[in-house]
Order: structure tokens, then C-alpha cells, then sequence
């Protein structure tokens, strides 16, 4: 009976695996400085249809600043402070240790409530209690992760942020929307053209893209929850992409040839009060706004090469920010406005570079040879970029300081253009 | 190169022959004279249109213009002159043919950033529109777009694919 089940449950994986093949995660570089924590098993959590403590371990490893310690060996699982071996901890190096517990309600919905505890001071450091539905148990252990992750870094954990990224697969063309672990995946966009320049709402609740659908680029912004295409927002005479979002949700910077050249323009999110903010007969192009939304970093090669230049968001001169060789492309601010992120062509290879806005030192993220499109996680923690393995397209992310890498694919179709959405509300 | 001078050239004589009208000031000759028969009054002739060629030039293999690639070096977008010959016969069709329109997709290798590609993409796009203007289209029949590097003719990262796929293609109304 045992077996048979485990088959089943290995075949109705298999199936839905076809379906929507999975983005899998590999971390391929290790990181200083990891805290060692204990993530314990909730007592109860079997009543739920996925392992919380499960998630969270593999959320907390993937982010390489924890080091998972070993549970095994502790049953039953404390679910109160009291009932806590702290000097077993201790003597397993754990820095943190998080226990649990969780139950099915008479309605139907479960509670999860959970401990983080420091070991060395023996005490609480907070504890939270959820209500959910089953449907709601990936996201609840991505909450939990945040937390931990905020409590014990300082900073905002982005577990619970999505991604979004483009499948190619022969022919077939797909704008996905998975969750940061690559879970969850769904089409926002299916095309026998090519799609390109995804690009988050602030807001989170649309997104804006480039699609060949009409074999030339046209720009459209899409409701998430949307059952249909809309009206392009952009579908001048040449080509129409590039699309950026200010800060405020309200307008779109993008790039269109209309008027000779490819060129900045401004426009409402819905296409309305088009303006021209660049005015060069060279190429501008790859605009994006600051957080604060007074400057927008762009593409150009006014001055002979492809460097990257900052402009007032209303219009106004240029600024020359890129010395260093000849090709630097696809500028990104960080969500702190202090970093910017980019692409330069150093011998022949293209890599991820990083430079602190403030002393303008430069620092080289990654290896390349093909590295491309970067787009920072919501805390400014993390790059994701595209890049390719074996002639196959897949998507990296290298932690802000360069230490930390991962590899994100889907077996047997070229994954690229990522973007990471934003924290969502609460 | 010559084959499409000759097919221009030949284009040239066909509509040279279709612009000269039959001549209404003499009688018309009967070509054969046939015994017996009374010879015919003068008949009043009108210019015959012409039938326009049997197979349509734009996908006739022996004409140039079923010709519709350009091809580029490595972050260039100038024209190289052994295209010009090429571009003078779509000019000169686009020309005479002012109902056809034309979309010139221009395309980049893999290397470097897709959206920067667009924006190269589209300068070779337009190069090719500025030429086939000189050479006698109108602004209105020519949109320079860009496919970038999204729409590869050969996908492995060698020079013998990138070279393929730098490139413009000129595309007639009915054919996108």
C-alpha cells in the first residue's frame, strides 16, 4: 500500500512537472559569515499540505547567510521555550533556533505559531501567530523565513517577492510569474513571437513588456489579474520597448525610434501624454528611474561608445557616469539609490558590475562571458541576471557584495530578461 | 551584382516597351496579307496596357529583388557597397510600385544587451530606409523596424552564425 502510494505521488509529480517545468535552484558559491540556526520540525505541521520548516531551511540556506544545523535527534519537537535543550544547541554551534507548532481549525483553516529563539542569551527574540488556508502554507513559510531574516540581518528578506522571466522553448514564448524559490509559476503571456523587458509595477499589480507578436516591438502593460491582452500602450511607426516605471507608479519611460532615432520618452502608464525627454541623434535607450524619481539613468552612445548617462526626470542635459572601456550598458539603481548595477564588455566578455554612487568605485560581480538584463531583489541584497550554461539560457544571482551565488534554470528550454518584483503589502 | 543590373535592366525595357503607345496617325499594317481579300480600312488603335511580367518580380529567384538581405560587420550599421546594386532595384521598384510597402527588420547578433541590440538594430533598419529613399521610395513606404537579437537565423556562439544574423531584411506588404 505504502509503495503504491509513493508511486503515485511520484508519477502525479511527473505530470504536473510537464505541465510547468519547474525553475530549479542551485547555489554554486558559498558565502562569509553564515549564521548557524536550527530550524526544528513544528509539532503538528504533517496536518499541512507542505513541510513549513522545510521551506524555511531551504529559504534561509538559499539566501547564504544562514548555515543550516542539524536537527535530528530531538523528539518530540519542543513547541514552548521551557521545553528547549538550550545546551544542545549550544553544543551544535546554533546561533538561532526556531520551533513551532501548528494545527487544523473546526473551520477548516490551520494556525501555525512559531518561537525564534537566541541560544546563547536562552531568551525569545519574537514569535508570530498566522491563520491560513492550506493554499496559503508556501507563503506563510515564506513570511516566517522574512522574519527571521530581518530579525537576525537587519535588512528586509525578500522570500515572499516574486520574479519574472521569460521561457523559450522552440518557438514557444512565455512570460512567467513564479515566487522568488521559483515555486508557483504561472503565464502571464504565451507567443509564438519573442517577448522581452518584463518590468514590474511598484505596485506589483502589472506589468509592462516588449512582444514581437506584430513582427516589430510593441509595448503593452498588463494587469496581473488580467484575462486578456490589452491595447498596446506604445505602438508607434519603428520600434516601441524598453519600458521603465517611476517610482510612483504613474508614468512609464521608454524608448521609441518614431521620430528618427531610438530615443527617451515619457508617458502615462495607459500611453497617454507621450513626451520626448532625449533629443540626440544617437542611440538612448535602457532608461530607469531613481527611487527617488528626480534622475533617470539611461544607454548612449552620443560620444562615441556605449556609456551610461544620468539625466533630471523632467528633461534636461545629460551626465556622463561610465569611464572604464567601451561598452557599459543596462544601468540599474539599487532600491537604496546607492548602487549601480550594469553590464560592461570587459575583452570580449560581458559582466555584472557594481558602483557605489557615492565614491564611484567600481566593483566586477561576476565572470560572464554572456552575463546580461540585472535587476536587483526588492531589498537591494541581491542581482539576478541572465546568463547561459551550456548553451542554455538560464537566470544567476550574485549577493550586492559579489560572495554569494546562485543558478536558477528549467531543464531543456532557455530561461532569460528576468525581473524581480517588489515587497508586496501586508 | 549583375544578375541584378540585368534584371533591372530588363525591368527598365519592359516598362520602356509598356510606356510607348501604339501610334494612332498611321493606319495599322495587317502582318499578314492574305490573297483575295479586300485590304481593311484604317482601324482607329488605342494603347494596349500592358499584362505586367507573368511571375511577380519580388519572388521571381531570377530577379535581384527576391534579394532582400543586408548583411553587416560587428557593431557597424553603414552599408557596404556590394548592396548598393541591390538597394537601387528596391528602391527603383518601390519607385514605380507606389501602392507597395515595404518593413526593413534589422537585426543583431547575440552579444550584448537585447535592448541595446533593439536600438542597433533598428539604425541598420533605418540605414537601409535612408538608401532605398535615395534611390526613389518614399518615406511612407519604407518602416525601419527592429527584431534585435530576438529573431536569430542560427543560434551557436561562433563568428559563422554571428555574421548571419547582423543583418536587414526587407519584407513586402503580404509577406508580415
Amino acid at each position: 500500500m505504502k509503495r503504491t502510494a509513493t508511486l503515485f505521488a511520484a508519477l502525479a509529480f511527473l505530470l504536473t512537472g510537464a505541465a510547468h517545468a519547474q525553475l530549479t535552484i542551485e547555489i554554486i558559491g558559498g558565502g562569509a559569515n553564515q549564521i548557524p540556526i536550527a530550524v526544528l520540525p513544528f509539532a503538528g505541521e504533517s496536518a499541512l499540505p507542505q513541510s513549513i520548516t522545510e521551506i524555511v531551511e531551504q529559504d534561509l540556506s538559499r539566501s547564504g547567510r544562514f548555515r543550516a544545523i542539524f536537527v535530528g535527534g530531538i523528539s518530540p519537537p519542543p513547541t514552548e521555550i521551557a521545553q528547549v535543550n538550550f545546551p544542545e544547541w549550544k553544543s551544535r554551534l546554533a546561533d538561532a533556533l526556531i520551533i513551532g507548532q501548528a494545527q487544523r481549525l473546526p473551520d477548516g483553516r490551520f494556525e501555525v505559531r512559531f518561537r525564534l529563539l537566541d541560544v546563547p542569551k536562552q531568551s525569545q527574540i519574537g514569535g508570530i501567530a498566522f491563520t491560513l488556508t492550506a493554499a496559503q502554507t508556501r507563503l506563510t513559510a515564506h513570511k516566517i523565513a522574512d522574519f527571521i531574516y530581518e530579525k537576525l540581518t537587519g535588512e528586509r528578506g525578500v522570500f515572499s517577492t516574486r520574479i519574472a522571466y521569460v521561457v523559450k522553448q522552440g518557438t514557444r514564448f512565455e512570460l512567467r510569474v513564479a515566487d522568488a524559490d521559483g515555486q508557483n509559476a504561472q503565464s502571464i503571456l504565451i507567443s509564438s513571437e519573442p517577448i522581452m523587458s518584463p518590468a514590474w509595477s511598484p505596485d506589483g499589480t502589472r506589468m509592462a513588456y516588449v512582444s514581437f507578436q506584430n513582427k516589430k516591438p510593441i509595448l503593452f502593460v498588463q494587469n496581473l489579474s488580467a484575462s486578456k491582452q490589452p491595447a498596446p500602450v506604445a505602438n508607434y511607426r519603428g520600434s516601441n520597448s524598453a519600458p521603465a516605471w517611476s517610482p510612483d507608479g504613474r508614468q512609464l519611460a521608454a524608448v521609441l525610434t518614431k521620430d528618427g532615432s531610438s530615443q527617451v520618452y515619457l508617458m502615462n502608464a495607459d500611453g497617454t501624454n507621450l513626451r520626448r525627454i532625449t533629443f540626440s541623434d544617437a542611440i538612448d535607450t535602457e532608461p530607469f528611474f531613481t527611487p527617488d524619481g528626480q534622475s533617470i539613468y539611461f544607454t548612449s552612445d552620443r560620444g562615441g561608445s556605449a556609456q551610461i548617462y544620468r539625466m533630471p526626470a523632467g528633461g534636461g542635459d545629460p551626465v556622463r557616469v561610465t569611464f572604464e572601456g567601451d561598452y557599459n550598458v543596462s544601468p540599474r539603481v539599487s532600491p537604496d539609490g546607492k548602487i549601480l548595477a550594469y553590464i560592461s564588455r570587459v575583452g570580449g566578455r560581458f559582466q555584472l558590475m557594481a558602483m557605489d554612487l557615492g565614491s564611484k568605485q567600481v566593483q566586477t560581480l561576476t565572470d560572464g562571458p554572456r552575463d546580461e538584463s540585472p535587476s536587483f531583489a526588492a531589498n537591494g541584497r541581491i542581482i539576478l541576471y541572465a546568463t547561459d550554461v551550456d548553451n542554455r539560457g538560464v537566470l544567476a544571482a550574485v549577493s550586492s557584495d559579489g560572495r554569494f551565488k546562485q543558478r536558477l534554470g528549467i531543464q531543456a528550454a532557455d530561461v532569460r530578461e528576468p525581473s524581480w518584483g517588489p515587497f508586496l503589502g501586508n | 551584382m549583375k544578375n541584378a543590373l540585368f534584371s533591372a535592366l530588363t525591368l527598365v525595357l519592359l516598362y520602356g516597351c509598356a510606356s510607348t503607345p501604339v501610334e494612332t496617325s498611321k493606319p495599322a499594317e495587317p502582318s499578314v496579307q492574305t490573297p483575295g481579300l479586300p485590304a481593311s480600312p484604317p482601324v482607329a488603335a488605342r494603347p494596349i496596357q500592358p499584362l505586367g511580367p507573368l511571375v511577380d518580380p519580388l519572388k521571381d529567384p531570377n530577379s535581384g529583388l527576391s534579394k532582400r538581405s543586408v548583411f553587416y560587420e560587428y557593431d557597424k550599421y553603414d552599408i557596404r557597397d556590394e548592396y548598393r546594386p541591390l538597394l537601387q532595384a528596391h528602391g527603383k521598384y518601390l519607385a514605380e510600385n507606389r501602392g507597395k510597402k515595404m518593413l526593413v527588420q534589422g537585426n543583431c547578433d547575440e552579444r550584448g544587451s537585447r535592448e541595446y541590440n533593439i536600438a542597433l538594430g533598428q539604425r541598420r533598419a533605418e540605414g537601409v530606409k535612408r538608401m532605398l529613399v535615395l534611390m526613389g521610395a518614399t518615406e511612407a513606404q519604407v518602416e525601419p523596424v527592429s527584431l534585435g537579437e530576438e529573431k536569430p537565423r542560427c543560434g551557436d556562439h561562433t563568428e559563422g552564425c554571428w555574421s548571419q544574423n547582423r543583418r536587414s531584411d526587407m519584407l513586402y506588404g503580404g509577406e508580415y
